[in-house]
């Protein structure tokens, strides 16, 4: 007997699958910016929720986003298998078939929204049940091979988590969750085109309408920079709001200038500029945007802790 | 000594084993946990019932 078998989908021989295959299926990376900006939500909000029931809230949270990565990968492996940066996803690598990526998907999915709706309120379990749709049907499905604005209209999909996370905790939406949503979501553009533009062949080999590949890489550089502006404008602003406080306004003011200037930089900017340094700027900057919405949502956590222990200089 | 010798499929799925074990186990240390919180706290308490007076 053998622990290798061919798979007529992918056209590789698919060796046994670990548990760490199936894992990676739910997006272990994306999952971590998942927690963590499920649980400032959830602590920002000003309603206490008893610990064990938060805990379980986030982790139900995170196999709802590990749901949809599982989906995603089942309705992509055709790009996956193309593109070099996902060509060891477990499909492609065919270690794992379509068939039970699938599976995975919908089990975790109808798993995570019912033991929400359990342990938190059903308004919250509606919000986790709309994003992983979002996610699945309306990016995956929809708009990720039709249009070049498929990263921005999908990046709602994981702006979501802060917005559930306040929504366990209030049982409900406010201001103050739907700038933690904004803030993700005009984040997420600027942080997937300064990718595409590094990623070059990548996403002109699967034939994704990436901005790169429709509109040209001088359009790219463009759009992250306006991007880039907005996304600074409301960020500071949020400092102003009642999730900010002067510790969040110091790291978005120094984090926005930050980023500005690399967007500044990748606007002026050539491919001959870029390709002799290997595209240097558009790297650095796809790292800062990672530190940028972890600092973000750390210093929203900050300003939430001090308020709860009476020393919040804003509310 | 064992009766039968054991399936190589049981060494080559130990670790795929093992991991489900884990997860069942932690499913059910959640709905343990969740059902202990939410009984404690008075979720599901029924509402006290009135008695009509005569």
């Amino acid at each position: 007997m053998t622990d290798t078998s061919f798979n007529s989908q992918t056209g590789t021989y698919q060796t046994e699958a670990t548990f760490g295959d199936y894992f990676a299926l739910l997006k272990p990376r994306v999952m971590t910016l998942v927690v963590f900006t499920a649980f400032v939500g959830l602590l920002a909000a000003p309603t206490p929720v008893h610990p064990f029931i938060g805990f379980c809230a986030i982790l139900f949270i995170a196999i709802g986003g590990g749901a949809s990565g599982a989906l995603n990968m089942w309705w992509d492996a055709d790009i996956d298998a193309v593109m070099k940066r996902t060509q060891r996803r477990p499909i492609p690598a065919g270690k794992v078939t379509g068939d039970e990526a699938f599976a995975i998907g919908m089990a975790l999915s109808a798993f995570s929204v019912v033991f929400l709706g359990l342990a938190t309120n059903w308004f919250a379990a509606g919000l986790l049940a709309f994003t992983i749709f979002f996610y699945v049907v309306v990016y995956t499905m929809w708009l990720k091979r039709w249009t070049p604005q498929n990263i921005v209209i999908g990046g709602a999909a994981g702006a979501f988590p802060p917005m559930i996370g306040w929504a366990v905790a209030t049982g409900g939406v406010s201001v103050e969750s739907v700038l933690m949503f904004c803030l993700t979501f005009m984040w997420t553009p600027p942080h997937f085109w300064a990718l595409a533009l590094f990623m070059r062949k990548d996403y002109d080999n699967a034939d994704v309408p990436m901005l790169t590949v429709t509109h040209g890489r001088r359009a790219t550089r463009v759009h992250i920079l306006v991007y880039t502006i907005l996304l600074a404008i409301l960020a500071v602003a949020a400092g102003f709001t009642s999730i900010g406080g002067p510790i969040y306004l110091s790291v978005a003011v120094v984090l926005n200038v930050l980023f500005l200037r690399g967007a500044w930089q990748i606007w002026r900017r050539d491919e001959d500029m870029s390709e002799a340094d290997n595209f240097l700027t558009e790297r650095k900057f796809f790292k800062l945007s990672l530190l940028y919405l972890f600092a973000h949502f750390g210093a929203i956590l900050v300003e939430a802790g001090l308020d709860k222990l009476g020393w919040g200089l804003w509310a | 000594m064992s009766l039968s010798k054991q399936h190589e499929l049981h060494t080559r799925r130990y670790g795929r084993n093992v991991g489900v074990g884990l997860l069942l186990v932690g499913v059910i240390a959640i709905v343990f946990g969740l059902t202990v919180v939410k009984v404690t706290r008075g979720d599901y308490e029924t509402p006290a019932t009135t008695t009509v007076q005569e």
